[in-house]
Order: structure tokens, then C-alpha cells, then sequence
């Protein structure tokens, strides 16, 4: 399978396979994480690969592109049995994938990008006999992506789709996609599987996508495969199958709770007011331009944006991460500065996005994680700088209990932990006490649907019980489901605030993706 | 899932991660000591001399007798304090070299201040607490330049750090050769002596100096300072994840300057007692490599305070055998120095193991999506 001569114009367009796995089973040590799993995922399908965090859906994908070697069972493309040892042999077979983070290099060009993809890129490139086979092959594609320009400067919606046609360059028309639109806007998300899907109905690609979004799953998918706890537990026509039905299969018997429960607000007051914030980045540049906006308390303020946009700054700044160039940051009328002495007498809290990143120390243990906003204060200090690890313990025993915080041991290193398990030990530090405002980002990114909810629900108590909640989100559900008002973060400001009964999806989408429009 | 995966890491074994964690920091370093023997024994080979003479040597040297027990811990007193100034930076998420340079101003500083407190006839009893305060106020404020300008401009420590102790020997040097030059002292330019009334005696019943005992209650003081308060609490969760320590509204750029004022004041307390207890007066005998092989000992002590103890007296012991080896085995002295650089990138290499030997691990559990 040479690239070089695959992208011959001449050529009709090749097929996508079929690819079934049969009894593919992964142990690691005394743990199976794949235990007898078999898909069927015919020619031209567009099949979701559905399931919880540690389903195992990684672990089959790192299977089938031959990243791991599995214990027992194999792979049959068109139903030929075929040995995949490493992510080359993927490769050669035509088996590509789109990872959940780009893999483009963004100071080099679209077109650059795609030819050093390929296994025979030569060391010296001709690019007067490059250009235009590149030409010719864009003409052939049922979408372009500007070849000239820098990758850097592409939306994050043409990246993504670069990535696709990168897979379609090297001939990879079996092309596994691992969550491809987390980092897309609605509008692009549609786009970009919208064109996948008409691609595989036409027989020209077979797509396996990981997903952990339902509607996406109804809207272009074909056919679905659930695992759980690395078994399958279900699979069938993903048109013909409820929400509900594939959400049991993902999720088993595992009580959830109810979408959040919103109490009705008597007490309207503002309590958090941002007063034209202007933050730069190291180069200078307004990455906050002039945002005012008033949260009150026991009111849920979500802030929706594509990814980019300035929403990371303005946590960071409300954090104390970022210094603010310009304007300032009131509670209760009084002047806040994001310092430890203001947090506790404000009562500020946050769920910063990325909490292994932002909130905790990895290296440091559980225990010690969840101090960090107690831990000068008694009872663990005593006379304000002595420390007593005794104290400390028995808190963060209590809050493991309270929290459901699996771990071994509240002294085990909290980098050992899992995604959700992390997040809900940062919860229980910052959601135990009373808390007068919330700065909450991404809370649920990357998490299991048991742990959204449960997350979601801690939020809506806080605002329950009056607390003023600033939430940031790339998650339009998420914004949707939580929020009391809804605000949407474009270039830099506030481009657009409303409340959540006067608003829907496709306005909020529509200012999400205004700058981008309007760049273009 | 996650109810699997935490059911299956350590403690299916009887160790939980403390253990795991202690046992890595005792079996890595001495792991990279013995791995770093063996490899200064295919150099001694190659040179046609027998590495069983040579460890023979270092134990005799070292540790053969009263005398060369304690020559080594006299050795060891220095180290200590440095391996502290390159340990408690560290913790904070600094690497400093800076400890060779305040080491020098420290002991230049007390020097200095000694000559009008000697020449007016104080007490030593006053005057000797005075130069030690002065030369831990010097070094201190050395460092803290650093991690100044680490915080506050982006400057490197690591680079300012190193580059501000050339600039401390030049100063010992100005004044050395200059305005506070000795006439009696022509071959070596040095302060005025302070005498042998000034000198910190040794401690009593040994011929070691006063230095050992500091180290030792510095160590032990900063062990407590970094995991019994809120002071080194902070500092851990600095070093840990600055982000994270942002976050929470911590005083980062004072906690890195106060951890490199401390590391600074070590150092220049080193000094006072190279000046006040061995040499008497400051000029280049200071510039005798202490605050580099105190980087070493706090790399094999893993930055443990209390660790650095044992390691410097270690390193002490080396130092102290390289007479020894150089008379008997007809080599330079400078072979000691082979064996310490071989023992430094042995232990570099072995910072990769942690959390990487097999019989300590968890069984590996799935990736997970």
C-alpha cells in the first residue's frame, strides 16, 4: 500500500473495509481489562464504540491499531484474518486513527503536514511534483482544508478535519476516531461527521468512533457496540435503539442520580461582579478583553465559548494564576483579590478544568490534597504554622467516606488515582464547607457518566443553598442543563448573555461560533 | 472499573504506597552507588590498579581509624550544610547551584566583619555570633537574588544562581587582594587572621569543629520546617505544582525567596565556620568545591535533610581517603573527583527507576479511556 502512488487521481476511490474483532481479550497481569469482546463493524458503517471510562474502548482501539498485543482473539478485515503486531502493520492495512488531541505539527503548512505523514516522505522534498498531486488529491475529497496555510493558524474545526484527510492521504479508509469532536463547536461537529457519515454511506470509508455523546450517536450513527467493564453488553441498530437503552447498557445497574434538581431562587442579590477584567497572555496580547458580568447568589452563570476563546484566562485570572492588567473583581461590593486571605474570608471555591493540572499536587497524597484549603487553619495548625498530620488524616478520611473517593489509601499519592476519582477529591475540599461563590471549569471533562451526574448535582446543591456559580464550560449540555443564565465567551468578551428560558442551542451556537465566522 | 482498579494496586501485598515510596528512596540511591563502584572499578582496571586496594583505602581513610573518623566528619560539616542549601530549594521546585559563591561571601562576610571586632578588642563571645549571623545574612541575600529574579523577571535560577557565585569570588577576591589585604599574607592574599582567640574550638573530646553539630541541628530543624508546617507545606505544594499552589492563593514569589535565603544562609553559615574554625581568616582555601559535591549528597539523600547527614559524611569520607589513595596507590588525588562525577550520572540515570521496579508495582491495570 504506497501512498505515493495511492494518491494517483486516476484512481477511483477506494472502499472502506470491513473490520470485526473476534474474542479479543487484553489481560495486564492479573486484570482483564478486554474480556471476549467481538464487533462487527460492516463495510461503509458509521459504528459508535460506546462506553464508561475504563470500559475498556481504549483498550480494544489500542488493540486493533496494533499499539497493544492482544492475549487472545484477532482481527478480521473483509474477513481475512490479519496479524497486527504494531501500529506499522495498522498502517499498512489501511487502519488509521484520530486521536481525542490534534497530531499535526501547527508551525508547518496543511500541505507539508500531510506529506510528511507519509512512510516513504523522502528526505529531500520536490515540492514543484508535490503541490499539485496534493492538488489533485483535495479535488477528489468531498472537503478541502486551505493547503498553504499554516496548521496554527486553521480553526479547530479544519484541523480535525485535516486529520481525516491526512488518514484518507496515507489511504487509511478504516479510520477509528477517538471522541474527534470534543474540541469542535456544535456547528464544526455536525459539519465534520455529517461529511464522514455521507462518506461511509457512499461506501468510501469505515468509521469506529468512540463517543461518549448520544446525540451525536443518533444523529450519524449507523450501528453501536457498548462495552462495560471490558465486556460487551450490547450492540445493534444505533436508529432504531433509545437513548435510555444504550445508556443502560453503558452504565448497567448503577444507581444514578437525577438530572440536578433546581430550587426555585428567592434571593437575588449580585454577589460576584467582574468589572471590565483585561488579562494578556506572555505575548502581550488581550487574551480577557473587557468582561463585565454579574453573578448573584443562588444563581448558576454559565459561560460558553469554543475552546480559546479567553474562558481558561478568565478562570485563571479569578484563580489567581494570571494577573489582571485592568479592571476589577468585586464580591459583595468589596474589592477581591484572588489571594489565599480572600478566598477564605469571601468563601471562594473553585473546580478548576484539568484538576490534576490545576488543583492538585500529583505527587503529593490524597490526604494532603484535600487539606490544601484547611491546612493552616485548626484543627491540623496549631498556632498557625505547626502542623499536626493526625488531624489532617482523620478530615480526609471522613471526606474520602463522604465523597466516595476510591483509593487505597489516603496516603497514596493522588496522581495514582482515576480521573473522577481525582475530581471528586477536589469537590470534597472545596464543596465541604459553606461556600459563598464558585468559579467552576470543565468539571466534567473526561469523566464517566455515573460521575457527571454526581458532579452536576454537587454543583446545582451549591447554588441550591446560595452560593454564586461562575461556570465555564466547553460542554454546551452541560451549560444548558446547569445554568440560570448563559453567557457566551468570544474573542476575548462577553458577546452575549441571556437566560436560560429565553435562549437555545442554536443561538448560543451561533455566538460561539461568531468570530469564526466572521474570520473567514 | 474503578472499582476494579483500585482493588487491585499495593495492598493486595501488605505494602501500602508510604512503604512502596520508602523502599524506593533507600534501594535506588544505594542501587546507583554500588552500580557506580562497580563501574569506577572497570576505570581503575583500565589504569592497571586493583579496585580491592582502592575501597580497602577509602574504608581505611575514612573510617580505618579515630584520626580518619574524624577527619571525615570534619570534612562532612561543610557538605551537610550545602547539601541543605541545594535540598531545601529544591523542594520548591528550584535547582540551585548557587551554594559554592555563598559559601565564599559567607565566610568573606564574617572574615570582614571580624577585623574591627577583633582589632576593638570585643569579646569572641559577642563577635562570634555576630560574624555567624553576618555570614548567613550575606549568603542569604545571595540567594535570595536569585530566586528573585526567578520570580519576579523569568530569569533562570539555575543559570543566576551559578553566575552570582562567580560574582561572590570576585568580590572575596577585590577585597582579599585589595583593601582588606593582609601585608603579612604574600604568597596567599588573605583578611587579617582573627586569631586564636577567635577560633571555635572543637568539639570537646574530639578534634572536630563546632560545624558538624550545626549541620547535624540545621538538618533536623529543616526536616521539621519542611513536613511539620504550614510553612513547608506550602512550599511542597509550590514545588509540587505552581499552578495548583496559584490557585489557592499562595505567596508563591515570597515562598521562593524565602526557600532560597534559606539555602543561602546554610551555605554562608559554612563559610563562618571555614573562616572561624579551619583557616582563620578568608581567601581562596574557601573555594575548596564544598557547595558542588553538596548538589551530590543532596541527590543521593533524595532532598531528605535528614538523609543528607549520613550521605555528607559519606562524601565526607571520600574526601578525606584522597591522600591516602594518592600516596599508596601512586594515583592523583583527583581520582576521588572521577569516582563523584561517576557517582552523579549514575544517579541521574537511576532517577528514571522510580516507580519502575517490577516487584514494587501494582499490577498494571487497563488503560483507561
Amino acid at each position: 500500500m504506497n501512498a505515493a502512488a495511492a494518491i494517483t487521481a486516476s484512481r477511483p476511490l477506494q472502499r472502506g473495509p470491513a473490520l470485526e474483532t473476534v474474542g479479543m481479550t487484553k489481560a495486564f497481569g492479573a486484570f482483564t481489562a478486554l474480556d471476549d469482546v467481538s464487533i462487527d463493524v460492516r463495510a461503509g458503517s458509521f459504528h459508535a464504540l460506546l462506553g464508561e471510562n475504563g470500559a475498556g474502548k481504549s483498550t480494544l482501539v489500542k488493540c486493533i491499531m496494533g499499539f497493544y498485543n492482544a492475549t487472545r482473539g484477532s482481527v478480521l478485515l473483509d474477513g481475512r484474518e490479519s496479524t497486527i503486531r504494531s501500529p506499522r502493520d495498522a498502517r499498512d492495512l489501511g487502519i488509521g486513527m484520530v486521536y481525542q488531541h490534534f497530531t499535526l505539527v501547527p508551525c508547518l503548512t496543511a500541505a507539508e503536514n500531510l506529506v510528511i505523514s507519509r512512510a516513504d516522505a523522502p528526505a529531500v522534498f520536490d515540492w514543484k511534483k508535490e503541490k499539485p498531486k496534493l492538488e489533485e488529491f483535495m479535488d477528489g475529497m468531498p472537503f478541502r482544508v486551505p493547503l498553504n496555510g499554516q496548521v496554527s493558524s486553521l480553526s479547530a474545526g479544519e484541523k480535525q478535519k485535516l486529520e481525516i484527510l491526512k488518514l484518507l492521504y496515507l489511504e487509511q479508509r478504516f479510520m477509528i476516531l477517538d471522541e474527534p469532536t470534543s474540541v469542535l463547536t456544535p456547528g464544526e461537529a455536525d459539519e465534520v461527521l455529517g461529511l464522514l457519515g455521507e462518506m461511509a454511506r457512499r461506501g468510501e470509508v469505515t468509521v469506529l468512533m468512540i463517543s461518549h455523546k448520544f446525540r451525536e450517536v443518533k444523529a450519524f450513527c449507523d450501528s453501536f457496540s457498548v462495552l462495560r467493564r471490558g465486556r460487551l453488553t450490547g450492540t445493534g441498530d444505533a436508529q432504531a435503539a433509545s437513548v435510555a437503552e444504550m445508556s443502560r447498557m453503558m452504565i448497567g445497574d448503577t444507581e444514578v442520580r437525577e438530572r440536578a434538581v433546581r430550587a426555585a431562587r428567592n434571593d437575588s442579590r449580585p454577589v460576584l461582579d467582574l468589572a471590565g477584567l483585561v488579562a494578556e497572555d506572555e505575548e502581550g496580547r488581550r487574551v480577557v478583553d473587557a468582561v463585565n458580568l454579574k453573578v448573584g447568589a443562588g444563581e448558576i452563570v454559565g459561560i460558553a465559548g469554543v475552546s480559546g476563546n479567553g474562558q481558561s484566562a478568565l478562570v485563571e485570572v479569578l484563580s489567581g494564576q494570571r494577573g489582571l492588567a485592568d479592571g476589577g473583581i468585586f464580591i459583595n461590593g468589596k474589592p477581591f483579590e484572588p489571594k489565599r486571605r480572600d478566598f477564605d474570608r469571601f468563601k471562594v471555591f473553585g473546580l478548576p478544568e484539568e484538576p490534576l493540572k490545576n488543583a492538585t499536587v500529583p505527587r503529593m497524597s490524597v490526604a494532603e490534597n484535600i487539606a490544601f484549603r484547611s491546612y493552616d487553619k485548626p484543627p491540623i495548625a496549631s498556632l498557625g504554622w505547626w502542623l499536626s498530620p493526625g488531624p489532617m488524616r482523620r478530615k480526609a478520611e471522613e471526606l474520602i467516606a463522604r465523597y466516595r473517593v476510591k483509593t487505597t489509601s489516603p496516603d497514596s499519592p493522588i496522581e495514582a488515582l482515576s480521573g473522577g476519582n481525582v475530581q471528586r477529591a477536589v469537590l470534597a475540599r472545596e464543596l465541604s464547607g459553606e461556600v459563598d461563590v464558585l468559579i467552576v471549569a470543565n468539571p466534567c471533562f473526561g469523566l464517566d457518566f455515573a460521575s457527571v451526574a454526581e458532579i452536576r448535582a454537587q454543583i446545582m446543591e451549591q447554588r441550591n443553598r446560595g452560593a454564586a456559580v461562575l461556570l465555564v464550560s466547553e460542554d454546551l449540555d452541560e451549560i444548558l442543563e446547569l445554568s440560570d443564565r448563559v453567557a457566551v465567551m468570544s474573542g476575548g468578551s462577553i458577546a452575549y448573555v441571556a437566560p436560560i428560558g429565553e435562549t437555545d442551542r442554536n443561538t448560543i451556537g451561533g455566538y460561539m461560533g461568531g468570530q469564526h465566522m466572521a474570520g473567514h | 472499573m474503578t472499582a476494579v482498579v483500585s482493588a487491585t494496586p499495593a495492598t493486595a501485598r501488605g505494602l501500602d504506597p508510604k512503604a512502596i515510596a520508602s523502599i524506593e528512596a533507600v534501594l535506588i540511591p544505594v542501587g546507583a552507588l554500588v552500580a557506580s563502584a562497580i563501574l569506577f572499578s572497570f576505570f581503575l582496571l583500565a589504569l592497571g590498579k586493583s579496585p580491592a586496594t582502592f575501597f580497602n583505602l577509602v574504608w581505611v581513610g575514612g573510617f580505618g581509624s579515630a584520626f580518619s573518623i574524624q577527619n571525615t566528619l570534619q570534612r562532612a560539616a561543610p557538605l551537610i550544610l550545602t547539601g541543605l542549601a541545594f535540598a531545601i530549594p529544591a523542594r520548591i521546585g528550584l535547582t540551585l547551584l548557587g551554594a559554592e559563591g555563598a559559601l565564599v561571601l559567607g565566610g568573606f562576610a564574617a572574615a570582614a566583619i571580624a577585623i574591627p571586632m577583633v582589632g576593638g578588642g570585643w569579646p569572641p563571645a559577642v563577635g562570634l555570633p555576630i560574624m555567624a549571623v553576618t555570614a548567613m545574612a550575606a549568603g542569604g541575600l545571595w540567594v535570595g537574588i536569585a530566586g528573585w529574579l526567578r520570580h519576579y523577571r523569568g530569569v533562570n535560577e539555575t543559570i543566576s544562581s551559578l553566575l552570582l557565585g562567580y560574582i561572590a569570588i570576585a568580590i572575596m577576591n577585590f577585597f582579599v587582594e585589595g583593601a582588606l589585604r593582609d601585608p603579612a599574607s604574600a604568597n596567599k592574599p588573605s583578611t587579617m587572621p582573627i586569631g586564636d582567640a577567635w577560633r571555635i574550638g572543637p568539639i570537646p573530646g574530639t578534634s572536630v569543629h563546632w560545624g558538624l553539630a550545626a549541620g547535624i541541628v540545621l538538618a533536623v530543624a529543616l526536616h521539621i520546617l519542611m513536613s511539620r508546617t504550614t510553612f513547608g507545606f506550602a512550599a511542597r505544594m509550590t514545588g509540587g505544582n505552581v499552578r495548583a499552589a496559584r490557585a489557592q492563593g499562595l505567596p508563591v514569589g515570597a515562598l521562593v525567596v524565602v526557600c532560597c535565603a534559606i539555602a543561602g544562609a546554610c551555605s554562608g553559615l559554612a563559610g563562618f565556620y571555614e573562616v572561624a574554625a579551619i583557616h582563620g581568616q578568608a581567601n581562596a582555601s574557601l573555594i575548596a568545591g564544598y557547595g558542588f559535591t553538596g548538589i551530590l549528597v543532596a541527590f543521593l539523600a533524595r532532598q531528605n535533610p535528614l538523609a543528607i547527614v549520613p550521605v555528607a559524611i559519606l562524601f565526607g569520607a571520600l574526601d578525606a581517603a584522597g591522600g591516602l589513595v594518592q600516596r599508596r596507590m601512586a594515583m592523583p588525588d583527583a581520582t576521588v573527583l572521577v569516582l563523584q562525577g561517576i557517582i552523579f550520572v549514575v544517579l541521574l540515570v537511576s532517577e528514571t527507576f522510580y516507580g519502575r521496579i517490577p516487584f514494587l508495582q501494582p499490577k498494571q491495570t487497563g488503560d483507561r479511556t
